[in-house]
């Protein structure tokens, strides 16, 4: 199975060392993320949802057990520029506009010049924002600088998306669209997606699979496969299938709170 | 009507300012320079009053605090009545400060600049030299200058890039301190993600850490314009009667010219606003162009 996998990890221990004694971050994790899948990871907060995505991307490193991000370790993923992450907070750079944070990467991956203009249009475009290429964030609003740096982290050519609570900090309104545009652009691209959300409907709605994890120490419970189609409009979320599967995760959330040491 | 009242609001408290500084200082030289003229009256054996003191205060020829129009004329008469020059043209002499300062400035911020990129990418620079570069600044300068200019008269190097070495010693300071801080103004977020690009250290530097530090490269360089220009004059002092602005106090306090050294003070002073000055506009330029002022 080793090299199928978009994200593979065996047994995977993460352990911070802080003042207040060891952390367990992850405890055992095993995983394995297919390529064109949409994961989300949902748990509460302490459950290592988002260390497991940065142990993936290389920003954190783990102290026991294998990972594979495309068949090659997490640190060889990100030289060749495997994914691209979307961090919970925008995180474009004030000076430079619109079109310019998502020529970023570009430029710092020496993409040509005349290929850097239409990836950032074709970027732009796929999340509504082509209006506002000539824009400075803060002329936008919460969601839309959202949007752009969702574009960044697509305008080059990664397979795999690395989200992390992309959208914890917007009203429920701006999240069900961008859910809905989120879904679409997955369908579009085929990129495998993991996504990190502490939020039932949102994990439900999206995914191919989720993974419901626990803290203390941080670790997996439980991973359902989603039996919704892949074509879902916002009322899918009304259907008993779809209520079903939620009331799933809050159990399966609710057991891993009280679990021994909850 | 907008307009005026936007006038009303900026421009009064200004010119009430101004307006009270200028009576204070009216009234103090009525009051420092009225001693000279009872000591006269005394000497001579007559009894003057306030009505006769105060006019004569006004116009003294080494008054203990020279009125301001004296010193407007002295500044008048040395900069639009005299070649550039010439000698006793305060704007030869300012030439003078003023290419020291410049040039100083410019090592200074170059130095300071160095400096605090070498702190923020290295630790043994992080740990060993910043309590230097505090400590640099402890010394009274005034004291150091004559030591520095001495010191390198010895391996040949005086006159202009001497006095700018004494500015460059103080303009480096602030220009470090602000750009260590600006430098590592990026927070982890933005980092990591530069590290998800595995970006090279070069293109973390140029295309976050420069871009970032910025507004507190101008903040600093606004403070250390300044302090170069009083680099450049306490320069001067060691060195004598080239010329500059310092030269010219000295000269001043030697034979009791109180005019000249207030009319060099602020020849300096007008200097030293119009480069902040500048300044602030390459400041609002850049901001502006950066999308970071609104």
């Amino acid at each position: 199975m080793t090299g199928a996998g978009a994200v593979v990890a065996s047994s995977l221990d993460l352990v911070f060392q802080t003042r207040d004694g060891p952390v367990h971050a992850l405890s055992d994790v095993d995983l394995e993320v297919a390529p064109g899948e949409f994961v989300s990871f949902i748990g509460p907060s302490g459950c290592g949802k988002t260390t497991l995505l940065r142990v993936i991307a290389d920003l954190e490193q783990p102290t026991g057990g294998t990972i594979t991000v495309n068949g090659m370790t997490p640190e060889q993923a990100r030289l060749n520029r495997a994914y691209g992450y979307v961090f919970q907070a925008a995180g474009l750079y004030p000076w430079r506009t619109i079109e310019k944070n998502v020529r970023l990467p570009l430029e710092v991956m020496g993409y040509p010049a005349q290929e850097r203009i239409e990836r950032v249009r074709r970027a732009l475009d796929l999340v509504g924002l082509g209006d506002f290429a000539r824009m400075f964030p803060w002329q936008l609003s919460g969601g839309m600088q959202q949007r752009a740096s969702i574009a960044r982290a697509l305008a080059f050519d990664a397979d795999l998306l690395l989200m992390d609570e992309p959208f914890g900090a917007l009203d429920e309104i701006v999240r069900d669209h961008l859910n809905e545009q989120l879904l679409a652009l997955h369908a579009r691209t085929g990129k495998t997606v993991c996504f990190v959300t502490h939020s039932i409907p949102e994990a439900v709605y999206l995914s191919t699979r989720i993974v419901v994890m626990s803290p203390r120490p941080g670790r997996i419970i439980d991973v359902i496969e989603s039996p919704l189609p892949a074509e879902r409009p916002l009322d899918i979320r009304e259907s008993a299938a779809f209520l079903e599967l939620a009331t799933r995760v809050r159990e399966g959330l609710r057991s891993g709170h009280s679990g021994p040491d909850g | 009507m907008h307009r005026a009242s936007r006038l009303m609001r900026n421009v009064l408290p200004v010119a009430v300012i101004c307006l009270v500084i200028v009576a204070v200082w009216y009234v103090a030289a009525v009051g420092l320079n009225a001693k000279w003229e009872r000591d006269q009256a005394a000497r001579a054996g007559v009894e003057i009053g306030w009505a006769e003191i105060v006019p004569a205060t006004m116009s003294q020829e080494r008054p203990v605090l020279p009125a301001p129009h004296q010193v407007a004329a002295e500044i008048w008469e040395t900069t639009a009545n005299k070649r550039i020059t010439s000698k006793r043209s305060l704007v030869y002499h300012g030439w003078i400060t003023l290419s020291a300062t410049l040039l100083g400035f410019v090592m200074g911020v170059a130095l300071g600049i160095l400096l605090a990129v070498g702190i923020v990418h290295n630790r043994v620079m992080d740990l060993s030299v910043m309590p230097w570069i505090i400590s640099s600044q402890t010394v009274p300068i005034l004291a150091v200058a004559p030591m520095i200019i001495v010191v390198l008269y010895n391996v040949g190097i005086s006159g202009l890039v001497a006095k700018a070495s004494i500015s460059a010693y103080l303009s480096f300071f602030p220009v470090a301190v602000g750009m260590v801080k600006g430098l590592r103004a990026p927070d982890g977020m933005q980092l990591d993600l530069m590290r998800t690009y595995s970006a090279s250290d070069w293109q973390v530097f140029w295309k976050l850490r420069w871009p970032s530090s910025l507004p507190y490269l101008f903040a600093s360089l606004k403070v250390a314009v300044a302090i170069a220009l009083v680099g450049a004059i306490i320069g001067e002092l060691p060195t004598g009667s080239q010329g500059g602005f310092g030269a010219r106090m000295l000269n001043g306090s030697y034979y009791g010219q109180v005019l000249i050294i207030w009319s060099a003070l602020f020849g300096a002073a007008i200097c030293a606003a119009l480069m902040v000055g500048a300044i602030g506009v390459a400041q609002r330029v850049v901001l502006r162009r950066t999308g970071q002022a609104r």
